[in-house]
């Protein structure tokens, strides 16, 4: 296909950060498209009317909208580095810890950083053992993929860098090298690999985020972009 | 025809997401041997092929355990060619997987709210039920089926609400009302419900709803695990 690529993203996003990284390994060219969260433009909007969210990946003239949909999406259409395994039983396996991820430990996570009392005792405890079993897939290895960055890499992506950051901001030590050795050896190999590199934001842009609207997320338990 | 011993599906009678991947194996004509599980007291199989989640519907292939229904429906599709589920186009797999994600995600949690809470919280549920129900609806436009005219992974990822949502509302007092608000989507749901597959592979209803009442009075999301 000789269409155009365009990502509607931000950079502090995660989410955009890992449908950016999936057009890196694959080595194509796109237009990145920055949208201002507390402002959004006509344009998102009308690519993304349901959700109203980043990324979209406009394909030609095509949306498409969800960032694992869109890892998918880029890893269907285009050759090069394999994203998702050929085996059936092993995708399978990739898209049970992508959710594990989604629907685990991101939210116990967050939900570590930004609550209080019994409530955050209880998240942080979820969280450490989310996050030891996640630490227990690496196996040794230096990507979840094995030698290469694969699907649930992408999906853990904001443990390589957004989640030390936030920690940090709150006064948070959740992760850190003591309790998941492999965790942050995984977060700085994947951090140094070529084409993340090339699409990792700054820290100071994400602190630059977390620290002036600290009370105000914390008040929402969301995150807030005015 | 792939003999039965080699595909086991753990499972529960009331459970949706159990449900939407039986449908898939009759929609493929997969053989399968069906095992109950008590949630309240697991067995140690089930815990064994999902001990991260211990949760149901775990399907087992050759003894290899694949566990999140939506995960079970795509591995599905890739293993047994004949009948496919997902379409063949990626652009129209990632609508198919959009709109999975919507209803698991986002439709599933104003249920739950809906289905658990009570005033003003209940009430602002039923109300992002329905813009959700309205994408829906306008979704179906000049459609029979979400996946065209026979059903595809779209129906099996939506047809939970077909009869469960009408099972919360009844179990939880509220009403969604898609058969006003929703045409195209309350076409659906009967359109839905009266595929053969469908039709016969759905619990006794006042059944369910005798469950989903005894389920909400327990107040509690953990008592039934199921995803």
């Amino acid at each position: 296909m000789g269409e155009t690529l365009k990502l509607f993203g931000w950079k502090v996003s995660p989410y955009s950060h890992r449908a950016e990284v999936a057009l890196r390994l694959k080595g194509l060219k796109y237009e990145f498209i920055h949208e201002d969260l507390a402002n959004k433009s006509d344009m998102l909007i009308r690519y993304n009317p349901i959700l109203k969210k980043i990324p979209v990946l406009l394909h030609g003239d095509t949306p498409i909208v969800e960032s694992q949909v869109i890892v998918e999406y880029i890893d269907e259409v285009f050759d090069g580095h394999p994203i998702l395994p050929k085996d059936p039983y092993e995708r399978a396996e990739a898209r049970f810890w992508a959710r594990f991820i989604d629907e685990k430990v991101r939210p116990q996570v967050w939900m570590s950083c930004w609550t209080d009392g019994e409530t955050q005792k209880s998240f942080i405890a979820q969280a450490k053992e989310s996050l030891a079993i996640l630490q227990g897939r690496l196996e040794g290895k230096k990507f979840f993929g094995g030698d290469s960055i694969g699907l649930i890499d992408i999906m853990a992506c904001s443990l390589a860098l957004w989640f030390g950051v936030m920690q940090e901001v709150v006064g948070l030590n959740l992760l850190n090298e003591d309790d998941y050795p492999e965790l942050c050896r995984w977060g700085e190999e994947y951090r140094n690999a070529e084409a993340v590199k090339e699409c990792l934001p700054e820290r100071e842009l994400i602190v630059g985020f977390f620290a002036p609207r600290k009370d105000r997320i914390f008040a929402k338990k969301a995150p807030v972009y005015d | 025809m792939v003999a039965s011993a080699a595909v086991r599906l753990f499972g529960m009678w009331a459970s949706p997401a159990v449900r939407r991947v039986e449908w898939a194996l009759k929609l493929k004509g997969i053989e399968y041997e069906y095992i109950e599980e008590d949630l309240s007291n697991k067995s140690s199989s089930l815990l064994e092929f999902n001990p991260i989640n211990k949760q149901v519907p775990v399907l087992v292939h050759n003894c290899n355990p694949i566990v999140e229904s939506l995960v079970i429906l795509e591995y599905i599709d890739e293993t047994w060619k004949e009948n496919p589920i997902l379409p063949v186009d990626p652009l129209e797999r990632a609508k198919a997987r959009f709109w999975a994600t919507f209803v698991d995600v986002k439709c599933r949690e104003e249920s739950r709210k809906a289905f658990f809470m009570e005033g003003e919280e209940k009430e602002k549920a039923i109300e992002n039920l329905q813009v959700q129900l309205k994408a829906l609806d306008e979704e179906l436009e000049g459609k029979k089926f979400f996946s065209g005219d026979h059903i595809g992974y779209t129906d099996l990822a939506v047809g939970w609400m077909a009869f469960w949502l009408g099972v919360a509302e009844e179990a939880a007092g509220f009403k969604a009302n898609y058969d006003v608000k929703f045409p195209n989507f309350s076409r659906w749901m009967k359109d839905f419900l009266a595929e053969p597959v469908i039709k016969d592979n759905l619990p006794p209803r006042e059944k369910t709803v005798e469950f989903f009442r005894a389920f909400k009075q327990l107040g509690s999301c953990t008592k039934v695990n199921q995803k």
